[in-house]
């Protein structure tokens, strides 16, 4: 056996505090060979991230860090700042999550691959190293690469300059980069155009590729071996295939059947994953994950399993009943069951008056300038005519990339007030017409939950005064609103006994669970939900969609659901409004848009949403959009997609002049409405097309 | 965990207390628990549970204990003592601290102890009006500034700055004749009179200090109202006035507390060099400031004159400082993590 490039032994780091220390990592083991591409899969907290910057050497000086490091067989962990120095860049180098903060502002982003050329090698001329960096970022994809290598970092979108880091990062043909959540901070088109520029830098450089995530769709498509952490330790390791297909250790298995799948959201629940990663300050005996689990036994919660190797298959795992999941007794589908799932009847919409209907709704932002006489000199169109109706009982997902309107569109309805052109009926009532009174009374019939659980609630404040706070709009006197906060609390699954806690005090999770009673306490009939998932993690994403989906199902209430992530809304929604630069261009069904998407931006979406599943997500084929999302403050006279449609390429001239020139209007195609010249050219994109594919085989 | 260099940036300051309060959760649900049973659903109030946290630091204590003995000392200071404030001593100059003067007498036979505990009244009331009377302009007129924005933020803002270029100190030398002898005031304000020198010398401190304090909160409050809890409670129907009360200032209490707390020692300082060169209370009255003043030119050769006054100022200015800082750290349940 050939030694391993990157060897990793019994590595532990430690933060001092004033309570003795916090262990991070808790004895991690791995190794990365050649060429290899192994994912480090875990949680926010789980060590991910640490245990990868002490490989760098970047963990601040206060952390002790004990176990070994080996690079082709030398100790890093010893070695000087100096010489580790010498190594990062030139053999080991690093992608950061954060693409903007990981560049320097002030130097053009071609000086920074420049300095990282000549950095490793004086002997580089200036004009080489120039010419070098040119060429790099051709590699990674950076059209008139000539002109932007002398761009500055703010002068790049996310996506650009996520690759300029890639750039960066093989510049020096690496024998090992390892990249930290590359494309968390990204859309999901620019997520699979990253993604694929890796796996070129791979291909170019030869090097191996630790790839550090949480999101294991991405995981499916592009490693070679997993590794997941959990509470500082790795809990099992393997070839990617196994791992997803027949994972050994109940966190692995409830991790995956915790995902949404986009192929298969919808007709089975999520599995939630209950309870929080523990203390990292505070570990309890035994195994970390025994208070999760529900398969723990005695002997969990007295010895911590080792992760051991399994001699029949090589494959790691540590759990103290792996040979009884090995062998088939003990199945994922004994210890995480899926909760039943209620067929939800197609409802007969016809005639039922929408609670929600925006008609032809505009947002237009004015843009600026000088500071005495201030003049306009632009508009932002962040939302540029868009219908669409919630029904009663049903709901409505909003989709698309950040910067294409939707949370826009979901702030102009909770405004309530007449929108800039168009107009906005909610409940029935048009809301330009509505008296301050009256304003302020449909204010409880329409709540809105928010993306980041810890903005949406005022952290100066008791959980119980949070939740009845809507109520004291409308004087409701205290005991009446102390009896309906502890309804509320129960309502969403919390102890009711938390009233007099602070926010702090609540996981991402709960303090989501706080925001939601908060927007049910007036018995509102709508409500408008701003990516309240996004921000928590994947075991927690799901108890808090299914609990969406109960709570709609039991108040007979009307979402409209607003995500990035169209795994999700596929999962709860029952029609989706697919948004881009500030129009909807296709609004129908969920089943018929999912199935059989009709514009080519739906596809393109769809394809590069990650399947957690590996067969799968290899034999799938994206269609990789060019570019990015064009200014919203541009005049486009045609389709406003046209510049990165993949269809438009494929059409002839003639065709090609009527997208330029003509800005579609929604046709109704089937079920949905589509905003496309050529939606019966779609089938030429029919190669990449996801829905032939079938589903999973369920459990 | 604190160190997971995935999270968002902008709940950075999530990260560091993401360890702490959960070990503090744990603890405190242990002891909870046991108390549940007997104890109904009644939500305990804010101030009680700032009084709660306020009592476990040993800061408040210390510093509580300085002021309060200050307070004590300047109220009831004068039972102890046979000579009232100004009465000579003919027979007793320039005595150092014995059993007659318990802090000695100067050139004319004054009884220093005597001046200590009127001078302290005066400084003290100045002091602790002073200061909340700044802080109350800048909690008004920065969070009004920051949320409503458009032409009254414009209008603080030149105020702001106007005020800013002022030099204070040389303004109040201008007004101080006012001070000194409220006929001089000016025929507009004249009514003003009524009041006594300390007073006028209260507005005119509280007038002059409030600026910086007001830009802090104008732009936490700019901040604050892009909050998703600020737009939650927009989108509830909540007035503009509640949303200060309820949202802003909280929010930004904890400034507002320091500003208040340090504002003290800022504002007896301020008087105390008013004073010390002429400026603000006037002979016969006396203050830290004029005590100091007379003091100085006898720091070396009758030092008790100079260092029994300096020694109290300084202990009252730490006092209020730590009492300010526990004040903070009980109001603020994130702030001891943050710095932990």
């Amino acid at each position: 056996m050939p030694e391993p490039l990157l060897q990793v032994k019994d590595l532990t780091v430690t933060f001092p505090n004033a309570k003795g220390g916090v262990r991070a990592v808790r004895g991690v083991d791995y190794s990365v060979g050649e060429g290899e591409f192994l994912g480090i899969v875990g949680e926010s907290g789980s060590g991910k991230s640490v245990s990868s910057l002490a490989v760098m050497g970047l963990l601040p000086s206060s952390a002790k860090i004990t176990g070994d490091i080996t690079f082709r067989g030398e100790s890093l962990l010893g070695m000087s700042d100096r010489a580790l120095s010498k190594l990062r860049g030139r053999e080991m180098a690093m992608i950061f999550q954060d693409p903007l903060s990981a560049l320097t502002p002030v130097y053009t982003v071609g000086q920074q691959i420049v300095e990282a050329l000549t950095l490793h090698d004086k002997n580089v001329p200036q004009r080489s190293a120039e010419k070098r960096a040119v060429e790099l970022l051709k590699i990674v994809g950076i059209p008139a690469a000539e002109r932007r290598v002398k761009a500055f970092p703010h002068e790049f979108s996310g996506g650009m300059r996520q690759r300029a880091m890639i750039a960066i990062a093989i510049a020096n043909d690496p024998a090992l980069i390892v990249a930290d959540e590359p494309t968390t901070a990204l859309d999901v088109t620019i997520q699979a155009q990253i993604l694929e520029v890796l796996q070129k830098a791979k291909e170019v450089t030869g090097a191996a590729v630790v790839l550090i995530t949480h999101d294991l769709g991405v995981v499916a498509g592009n490693v070679d071996r997993v590794a997941v952490m959990y509470a500082g330790k790795l809990v099992e390791k393997g070839p990617v295939e196994e791992v997803f297909h027949s994972p050994r250790m109940p966190y692995t298995m409830g991790l995956l059947r915790s995902v949404p799948n986009m192929l298969t959201a919808g007709k089975e629940r999520l599995v939630p994953l209950e309870g929080r990663p523990p203390n990292l300050a505070n570990l309890p005996v035994g195994c970390p994950f025994a208070d999760r689990c529900p398969a723990a036994q005695d002997r969990c919660r007295t010895t911590e399993p080792e992760l051991l190797a399994d001699l029949r298959d090589g494959r790691e795992v540590a759990c103290h009943r792996s040979d009884e999941i090995a062998a088939g007794t003990l199945k994922p589908s004994d210890i995480f069951p899926r909760p039943p799932h209620e067929e939800r009847a197609v409802k007969d919409s016809t005639g039922l008056q929408p609670v929600v209907k925006a008609q032809d709704l505009i947002r237009h932002f004015p843009l600026y300038k000088g500071a005495v006489f201030r003049r306009v000199v632009g508009r932002v169109k962040a939302v540029d005519g868009v219908d669409f109706e919630v029904l009663p009982g049903e709901t409505l997902g909003l989709v698309g990339e950040s910067g294409s309107g939707k949370s826009t569109t979901a702030l102009e309805i909770m405004e309530l007030v007449s929108p800039q052109r168009g107009s906005l009926e909610v409940t029935g009532k048009d809301v330009g017409t509505l008296s301050r009174a009256e304003r302020l009374a449909m204010r409880q019939d329409v709540q809105i939950v928010f993306q980041d659980p810890m903005a949406a609630v005022d952290p100066r404040m008791p959980v119980g005064d949070i939740i009845a706070e809507p109520l004291t709009v409308h004087g409701v006197p205290r005991a009446e609103r102390d009896r309906r906060v502890v309804e509320m609390l129960e309502l969403v699954g919390l102890d009711p006994e938390m009233t007099d806690r602070y926010p702090h005090e609540f996981s991402g999770g709960q303090r989501q669970r706080i925001g939601i009673a908060r927007s049910l306490i007036t018995n509102p009939k709508v409500l408008v939900l701003d990516e309240p998932v996004s921000a928590l993690d994947v075991s927690v994403q799901a108890g808090v969609v299914n609990l969406l989906e109960d709570l709609r199902d039991r108040m007979g209430l009307s979402y409209l659901f607003v995500a990035h992530d169209l795994a999700i809304v596929r999962e709860i929604a029952d029609k989706i409004a697919v948004m881009y630069l500030g129009r909807i261009v296709e609004y129908g069904p969920v089943q018929e848009v999912y199935e059989t998407p009709r514009h080519p931006y739906t596809r393109a979406l769809m394809s590069a949403v990650p399947v957690p599943d590996p067969t799968i997500e290899r034999a799938r084929r994206r269609i990789l959009l060019t570019g990015d999302l064009p200014s919203p403050t541009e005049d486009i006279p045609g389709c406003n997609f046209a510049s990165r449609c993949p269809l438009f390429r494929m059409l002839d001239e003639t065709r090609q002049a009527q997208c330029l020139g003509d800005d579609p209007a929604a046709t109704v195609h089937g079920k949905s409405k589509v905003a496309c010249h050529h939606v019966d050219e779609i089938h030429r994109l029919d190669d990449a097309d996801i829905s032939a594919l079938s589903p999973i085989p369920g459990d | 965990m604190s160190m997971n260099a995935q999270q968002p940036a902008d709940r950075g300051a999530d990260l560091a207390e993401d360890l702490e309060p959960t070990a503090h959760l744990i603890a405190e649900k242990a002891d909870t628990t046991a108390s549940q049973q007997e104890k109904a659903h009644r939500p305990i109030s804010r101030g009680r549970l700032v009084w709660r946290r306020l009592k476990g630091k040993p800061n408040f204590y210390i510093g509580g204990a300085i002021v309060l003995a200050i307070v004590a000392f300047a109220l009831f200071g004068d039972l102890f003592n046979i000579y009232t404030q100004g009465q000579q001593d003919s027979f007793n100059f320039n005595s150092p601290p014995s059993a007659q003067h318990y802090f000695g007498t100067d050139a004319i036979g004054v009884d220093l102890y005597a001046s200590m505990t009127s001078a302290l009244r005066t400084s003290l009331l100045i002091g602790f009006l002073a200061a909340p009377t700044a802080t109350l302009v800048a909690a008004i007129m920065g969070s009004l500034a920051g949320y409503l924005g458009g032409p009254f933020e414009m209008f603080t803002n030149w105020l702001i700055n106007l005020l800013l270029v002022l030099p204070v100190f040389y303004v109040l030398m201008i007004v101080s004749p006012a001070i000194a002898d409220p006929s001089n005031l000016p025929g507009a304000i004249q009514w003003l009179g009524f009041m006594p020198a300390w007073g006028l010398l209260v507005i005119a401190i509280g007038l002059f200090s409030w600026m910086i304090m007001a830009q802090i909160v104008k732009n936490q409050t700019k901040s604050l109202k892009e909050r998703e809890y600020v737009k939650a409670a927009r989108y509830m129907g909540v007035s503009t006035p509640t949303i200060l009360r309820r949202h802003i200032i909280p929010n930004v209490a904890s400034l507002l507390i320091i500003d208040g707390a340090l504002g003290v020692a800022g504002a007896i300082l301020a008087e105390t060099s008013l004073s010390f060169f002429g400026l603000g209370i006037q002979a016969p009255d006396v203050s830290l400031g004029t005590l100091l003043q007379d003091g100085t030119g006898a720091a070396v050769s009758r030092p008790w004159l100079f260092v029994i006054p300096a020694s109290f100022l300084i202990a009252l200015l730490t006092g209020v400082a730590l009492v300010g800082d526990a004040l903070r750290d009980a109001i603020d349940p994130t702030s001891e993590v943050n710095r932990a």
